[in-house]
């Protein structure tokens, strides 16, 4: 266990900032796109968390982002905060965004049994961009 | 609170030492012994005492540590058919309930033909699922799948549709992981073998919490884990009937399992050793033994009866909640675990917020994928005791979960 780890605030119920919750219970950019460019699926065995994001790409940014999916409050906040996130970005920039990233903008550490639920939107999102490019 | 008298719990307690470690600055909680449970100083001992005093291999070895790490590796072969009233010819160590089953899966489906039935159920641990499924799928066999009923038991009705006479393999889990539900063993393995079918007991959830005697059960096969009743991980146990296990073919071939190898041929070792290939883990087996000892010593009843006690208390204190979901049948026909949900909240989330609190719960599917299907969820929590836990732990879960309705809210 990393010491962050033993910091109080972000263990129990210190993990469930409001900023989690509030996108867990009203996520941004819920829904798909009809006739997205790019749609994939994830899911995490381990939990049952799935997320389908649907991406629509103009030039070389994505123009319009969308995700549905269910699963623990953190695979859910984080899929949604990406989304804000990644929205008029280029796919160039979208591939370089790391697993730290996501940290940051859960504002927490993830301990290593949570990394998975917290990337998920991210790796259907890296995924989806690796498909489309590999198609184009 | 009922106060259980079974046993001097505190007193038991200082034999665990982990029992006294902090989690997040709080007293440890530990509520998932169903996955595995916690070893007192006696087991640990015992495998620090081989390592340090006689460490030497087994069967092979002449000299004055061979002699005597065969002796305890012998010795702890007999504590634990001594423990379920077998013989010792038919029992065999294994790695785990997992390699016991899958030994079985490999050898019995040999001498099965295409079209051949083995019957399982909706509430089958993926270790007495996934082996037959593949291996059906391979062989070209029938699944088929008893049905669970609203409440969590078995289907009587589903029992009789699915032995028939074309069923040669019934593999049951004694006591179900997730819905606790304890089967009548006795009862399917009568229907079985009037219906010419082998029997196969999953003890792994069982073995470790209630009295077992395979000559009463009338199993042909019972396997079981040692890690879940106090022995170290890396041993297990599978019981076969003797007649059986000499005609079945085994599952590893090599060193310890042979008496005479030819360029030609090689005759085969008497049991249980036929089955025991390679070095096994010597200091687990004779962890396991120490294991089987301390539970002689509070007696199987007592150990079964002081869980009743807390799983009616934990199922009594749940079900207060009106957010909590609870899995399985009501605590009268329940061994010592609840699964469970709370509304709107994943199960990762509750066990998370509970860990903050020191206790330890087990989300997700429970290596019962199949089952989360049937019951319509995607993952559950789920707090599994045994004889160290006590009333106060369950308060604490109870107020845990109080805690994360709060979060949520």
């Amino acid at each position: 266990m990393t010491k962050e780890n033993l910091d109080p605030g972000y263990v129990g119920e210190g993990m469930y900032r409001e900023n989690i919750l509030d996108h867990y219970k009203n996520p941004h950019n819920k829904g798909a796109i009809i006739n997205p460019d790019i749609k994939h699926t994830e899911n995490n065995p381990i939990c049952g968390d799935v997320i389908t994001v649907t991406l629509k790409v103009k030039g070389n940014k994505l123009e319009d982002v969308k995700f549905m999916g269910q699963g623990c409050a953190i695979s859910q906040a984080a899929a949604s905060m990406l989304t804000d996130e990644i929205k008029g970005k280029t796919l160039e920039e979208v591939k370089e965004i790391k697993r730290e990233d996501i940290a940051k903008l859960l504002g927490i550490s993830i301990g290593s049994a949570r990394t998975k639920c917290a990337v998920l939107g991210l790796v259907a999102v890296k995924e989806g961009i690796r498909e489309f490019e590999g198609k184009n | 609170m009922p106060q259980t008298k079974t046993f001097d719990i505190e007193k038991l307690r200082k034999d665990f030492p982990i029992l006294n470690v902090e989690v997040h600055g709080k007293p440890l909680a530990y509520l998932d012994n169903a996955a595995t449970t916690q070893k007192p100083k006696a087991v640990i001992d015992s495998m620090d005492n081989y390592y340090e005093n006689y460490n030497a291999n087994i069967h092979r070895s002449i000299h004055t540590l061979g002699e005597e790490a065969s002796a305890a590796y012998e010795g702890a072969h007999k504590k634990v058919s001594d423990f379920i009233n077998a013989d010792f010819e038919e029992l065999v160590f294994t790695k785990n309930t997992t390699e016991s089953l899958n030994l079985l899966a490999y050898s019995l489906t040999q001498n099965l033909n295409s079209g051949d039935e083995i019957v399982l159920n909706q509430m089958e641990h993926h270790s007495n699922f996934v082996p037959w499924q593949q291996l059906a799928l391979k062989r070209k066999l029938k699944l088929k799948f008893i049905e669970i009923d609203k409440d969590g038991t078995l289907s009587n009705e589903s029992i009789k549709k699915n032995i028939t006479k074309k069923t040669k393999i019934v593999s049951l889990t004694h006591v179900s992981n997730v819905l606790g539900t304890i089967n009548d063993v006795k009862k399917i393995g009568k229907i079985s073998h009037e219906s010419g079918a082998l029997f196969i007991v999953d003890g792994a959830q069982s073995v470790p919490h209630l009295p077992i005697d395979v000559k009463k059960l009338d199993c042909d096969f019972l396997a079981f884990s040692g890690h879940k009743m106090l022995g170290p991980t890396g041993i297990g146990a599978l019981y076969g009937k003797k007649g059986l296990l000499e005609r079945m073919e085994p599952f590893l071939y090599g060193g310890g399992m042979i008496k005479e190898v030819t360029f030609k041929g090689t005759r085969l070792n008497e049991l249980p050793w036929k089955f025991e290939a390679g070095t096994m883990n010597i200091a687990e087996a004779i962890g396991f033994g120490a294991a089987i000892n301390y539970l002689n010593k509070l007696g199987m009843k007592n150990i079964t009866n002081h869980e009743k006690e807390l799983v009616k208390y934990a199922y009594k204190r749940l079900s207060e909640i009106k957010e909590v979901e609870i899995y399985g049948p009501n605590a009268e026909k329940r061994s010592g675990l609840v699964a469970f949900n709370i509304k709107n909240v994943h199960a990762h989330d509750t066990a998370q917020i509970l860990d903050g609190e020191g206790i330890a719960i087990r989300a997700g599917h429970h290596c019962a994928m199949p089952l989360h299907l049937v019951l319509g969820i995607a993952a559950s929590a789920r707090a599994s005791f045994y004889f160290y836990n006590t009333p106060e732990e369950v308060d604490k879960l109870a107020e845990g979960i109080k805690k994360v309705i709060k979060v949520f809210k």
